[in-house]
């Protein structure tokens, strides 16, 4: 999504006659085509788990969330594959203006794409607009509230920057491969001064306001995940924000803490002293099923965050003193920040999904009593393993394809962006090259 | 017409949908190995469908989709109840995306010819498992008083009370959706390809049709005799019954029309013949969405379905967008097809300096 988002980037300066971005965007739509592939095959098992391993869940909420599925299906799905194939493979036919519009429709589908299905995700963090009826089964109200959730649209602005700065990180991580390596080099400059200052703004976004919007939400909302998730024990006034430390759910303490005082109590109240609940004053049997893990999990998306913005800071500063390029110390920083972001995403899903534990619905439905009771243990652990082991063959794959299309490197790719047969007939003076 | 029914209605009408369309994909799939012998008229074959495949299989997507909102009791029921041929969908879905897809990015014979196979045999099997999921369907599953079944893949392969997911009757559906979707296959790529693939595909079309229609008529036939319901309905709403007469007309049209060298109309008739087919199916279970092998447990349409209210506010969002969808789809994916005149040819473009563009 954030890729799509730096195509269009992209896309925009070769229209304006940059033939080095053109270049450009047409490496990075082959990587889109790439992931976009993987997320095909792995997006269509997510759907059809809520009814296979989720049944009572989906029995209960279909009516509701499925609302927002198919929404994604019919507005976004079917938009992003339609123009996909006109991104990928259909430039010199459309034209630049046409294509470039491709591009743009390939973006709303994404964005589309994800609005929907965070608003799937927003209803079981904070459900609205519904009723139950005597069945037990939830019905929809309002598909308006559905959309409009005021959890949605903070964690979608959330979720969306965490998508550009993946993104981001990766186009600089690249531009910074080739730069050190000395190839490439117009290409990588470019990629490296417009994701660089991306990544930059996306960073400081994440953190503020969005980030810090969700923790208010959840603050207000379901406070005993919030306290677990600053591993805050006791109720406090003037508590401290921590940074370091360990929970120890045996004494129910953080061990080992760093802290930086009263600052918890000044980023929910923004007030000095004033009292924050801790994790004690909860029913147990609400509390978050493994504070530790959501604990951890949070403190390394909001660390990693940090570490961006710190990344970015620098970054951004040798972009305008124009001396990115000779300074090998950060590229290196840049290059291998690759992982990262992608590690801030899961922990801020684990963080989310976590803390939901032990509700499927918060404060409707436990988990427990969502999945399906006929699938016996077997049967799911056979589907389990089936899953684990593709997933690692697409990983592996994935990995494989990603590492030749860097290798290429985009330079080059002037036959591409047409049918694939253009690319395969040039096929012979290319691949002696290509081929490690 | 309920609000229920008409969520029915369009329900199948996607499901129809996606059988017409991606159903010309697996048949192109499934011939895959056999019309196309050397790397060049591979790519002929998977050029033809790669424009469309992923927005045709986005039509299961969103039928999914639909129907976990519009029933989601239904939804729940028959997905956990087929868990396992199910994950077997998936598994064999994922095999042909990344056969589709990943040929094309490293040019080495053992590696196209390994997604080649991939291709061909995951669309073959998931012919198989869907046909088989339809004539499920159709004959009705073991439903509990709880409301609930689980399948196993197999008991005893009768039409009995204690159902697997085989049994001679679903296999026979299986293999008739396996002919069907091969001659509907063979036909697309007879009107959208040239040269020897082209004569290839249309020699296929011509031994299968036979085939495809007996076995049809064996599963009309087999249809009746497992499922009580078929003729009380058509009792019932004996207009409905055009539905099926639309089938074996579209079908032998199909043939008429090939034998003339108009391979495009051909493949039109044939998309008639499977949307009736599946349309026969809905009309075979309706009024019940998930017939059970003892009647009176069978799951209806209205108990299935969501509440009321729900229902037709989604209207208000659902038509619209599909109307969207459909416009551009045709405008787009079938219109920008790879080259002159609709077809891929069998010489590959910008070779000899030729640009794509003398297409349009
Ligand atoms: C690159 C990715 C990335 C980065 C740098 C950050 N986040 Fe984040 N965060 C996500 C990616 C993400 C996410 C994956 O997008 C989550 C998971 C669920 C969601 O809604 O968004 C998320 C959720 C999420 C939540 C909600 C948890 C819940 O619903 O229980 C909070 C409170 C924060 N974030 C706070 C922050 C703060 C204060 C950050 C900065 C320092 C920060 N995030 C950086
Ligand atoms: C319950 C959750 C989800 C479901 C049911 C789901 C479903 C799907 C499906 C069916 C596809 C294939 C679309 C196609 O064939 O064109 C897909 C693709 C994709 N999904 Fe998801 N998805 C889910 C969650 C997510 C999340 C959380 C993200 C990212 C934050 C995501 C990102 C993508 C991307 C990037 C693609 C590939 C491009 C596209 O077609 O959108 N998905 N998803
Ligand atoms: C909307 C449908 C979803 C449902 C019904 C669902 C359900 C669950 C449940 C029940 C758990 C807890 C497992 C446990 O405690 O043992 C869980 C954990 C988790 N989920 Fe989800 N989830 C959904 C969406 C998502 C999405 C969209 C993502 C991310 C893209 C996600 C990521 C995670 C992660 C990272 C965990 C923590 C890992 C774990 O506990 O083992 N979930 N989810």
């Amino acid at each position: 999504m954030g890729l799509a988002l730096l195509i269009v980037i992209l896309k925009t300066m070769g229209l304006r006659g940059d033939a080095v971005a053109n270049d450009g965007a047409r490496f990075w739509c082959r990587i889109l085509g790439l992931t976009f592939v993987m997320g095909v095959v792995t997006g269509i098992p997510m759907e059809f788990q809520f009814g296979t391993n989720w049944s009572r869940f989906s029995e209960a909420a279909g009516g509701v969330i499925g609302q927002t599925l198919a929404m994604e299906g019919i507005f976004a799905f079917f938009l992003e594959s339609t123009f996909l194939y006109l991104l990928l493979f259909q430039e010199r036919r459309l034209g630049a203006r046409a294509h470039w519009f491709a591009a743009l429709l390939v973006l709303a589908g994404t964005w589309l794409s994800g609005f929907f299905i965070v608003c799937t995700n927003a209803w079981m963090q904070h459900p609205v607009g519904y009723t139950i009826n005597e069945m037990g089964r939830v019905e929809l109200a309002s598909v308006w509230a559905l959309l409009t959730n005021p959890w949605a649209i903070p964690q979608y602005m959330h979720t969306m920057i965490g998508t550009t700065i993946t993104a981001s990180f990766v186009m600089s991580s690249i531009g910074a491969f080739y730069v050190l390596r000395g190839e490439q080099l117009a290409s990588a400059k470019r990629f490296l001064s417009l994701s660089v200052v991306v990544g930059g703004v996306a960073s400081v976004l994440a953190a503020f306001p969005t980030g810090d919007m969700q923790a208010k939400l959840v603050h207000e909302h379901q406070p005993e995940t919030f306290a677990a998730m600053e591993g805050h024990f006791h109720t406090e006034t003037g508590a401290a924000l921590v940074i370091i430390g360990q929970p120890n759910m045996e004494t129910l303490h953080l061990d080992n803490p760093l802290e930086i005082p009263n600052m918890l109590s000044v980023l929910t109240h923004l007030r000095w002293d004033a009292e924050v609940e801790g994790l004690s004053s909860y029913d147990r049997d609400r509390w978050p099923t493994n504070v530790p893990a959501l604990y951890y999990a949070y403190h390394i998306m909001a660390g990693l965050g940090t570490m961006f913005i710190a990344i970015s800071f620098l970054g951004i500063i040798s972009v305008l003193q124009g001396k990115l390029y000779s300074r090998r110390g950060l590229l290196w920083i840049y290059m291998l920040s690759l992982p990262f972001p992608f590690i801030a995403n899961t922990a801020g899903w684990a963080t989310a999904e976590l803390g939901r534990q032990p509700w499927v619905i918060y404060n409707v439905m436990r988990t427990v009593d969502g999945h399906s009771a006929q699938v016996s243990g077997g049967n799911a652990l056979f589907s389990l393993l089936g899953f684990a082991g593709m997933y690692a063959l697409l990983s592996v794959l994935f990995f494989f394809v990603a590492v030749r299309i860097i290798a290429e490197g985009p330079v080059g790719d002037a036959s591409r962006g047409d049918e694939p047969q253009v690319r395969l007939d040039r096929a012979p003076d290319h691949e002696s090259e290509a081929l490690p | 017409m309920t609000v229920e029914t008409t969520w029915f209605c369009l329900l199948w009408f996607m499901m129809a949908m996606y059988a017409v369309l991606d159903g010309f994909d697996f048949g192109a799939g499934i011939l895959h190995l056999f019309v196309a012998r050397n790397n060049r008229e591979r790519e002929q074959v998977l050029q033809s469908i790669g424009p469309v495949w992923d927005g045709n299989e986005v039509w299961l997507i969103a039928a999914g989709g639909t129907m976990f909102f519009a029933f989601p009791a239904l939804y729940a029921t028959s997905f956990s109840g087929f868990y396992l041929p199910l994950m077997m969908v998936l598994w064999t879905l994922m095999g042909r995306a990344l056969g589709i897809e990943l040929r094309h990015q490293l040019k080495d014979p053992l590696w196209c010819s390994f997604w080649d196979v991939v291709f061909s045999v995951s669309s073959l099997l998931l012919t198989i498992l869907l046909g088989a999921a339809l004539g499920n369907v159709v004959r009705g599953v073991s439903l509990n008083t709880d409301g609930v079944f689980f399948a196993p893949l197999w008991t005893d392969f009768r039409v009995g009370d204690n159902t697997g997911v085989l049994d001679w009757y679903t296999i026979l559906i299986a293999v008739t959706a396996a002919a069907a979707l091969t001659h509907h296959g063979a036909l697309w790529i007879d009107a959208r390809t040239d040269g020897a693939v082209q004569a290839r595909s249309g020699r296929i079309a011509r031994i299968v049709w036979p085939v495809v229609l007996t076995l049809s008529i064996l599963a009309a036939v087999a249809s009746i005799s497992v499922q009580p319901n078929i003729v009380a309905g058509l009792k019932a709403r004996p207009w409905l019954s055009v539905v099926p007469v639309a089938a074996f007309l579209s079908l032998s049209f199909t043939r008429r029309l090939h034998r003339r060298q108009r391979s495009s109309a051909a493949f039109r008739a044939s998309c008639v013949y499977i949307a009736s087919m599946i349309a026969s199916a809905s009309i075979s279970i309706f009024p019940y969405v998930l017939p059970a092998r003892d009647e009176s447990l069978s799951l209806t349409v209205t108990a299935a379905a969501a509440a009321k209210p729900g229902l037709k506010a989604a209207l208000y969002w659902w038509v619209p967008g599909m109307l969207g969808v459909c416009f551009y789809m045709y405008f787009v994916s079938y219109r920008t097809m790879p080259a002159s005149q609709g077809r891929v040819p069998s010489k590959p473009l910008g070779t000899a300096g030729r640009s794509s563009r003398s297409g349009h």
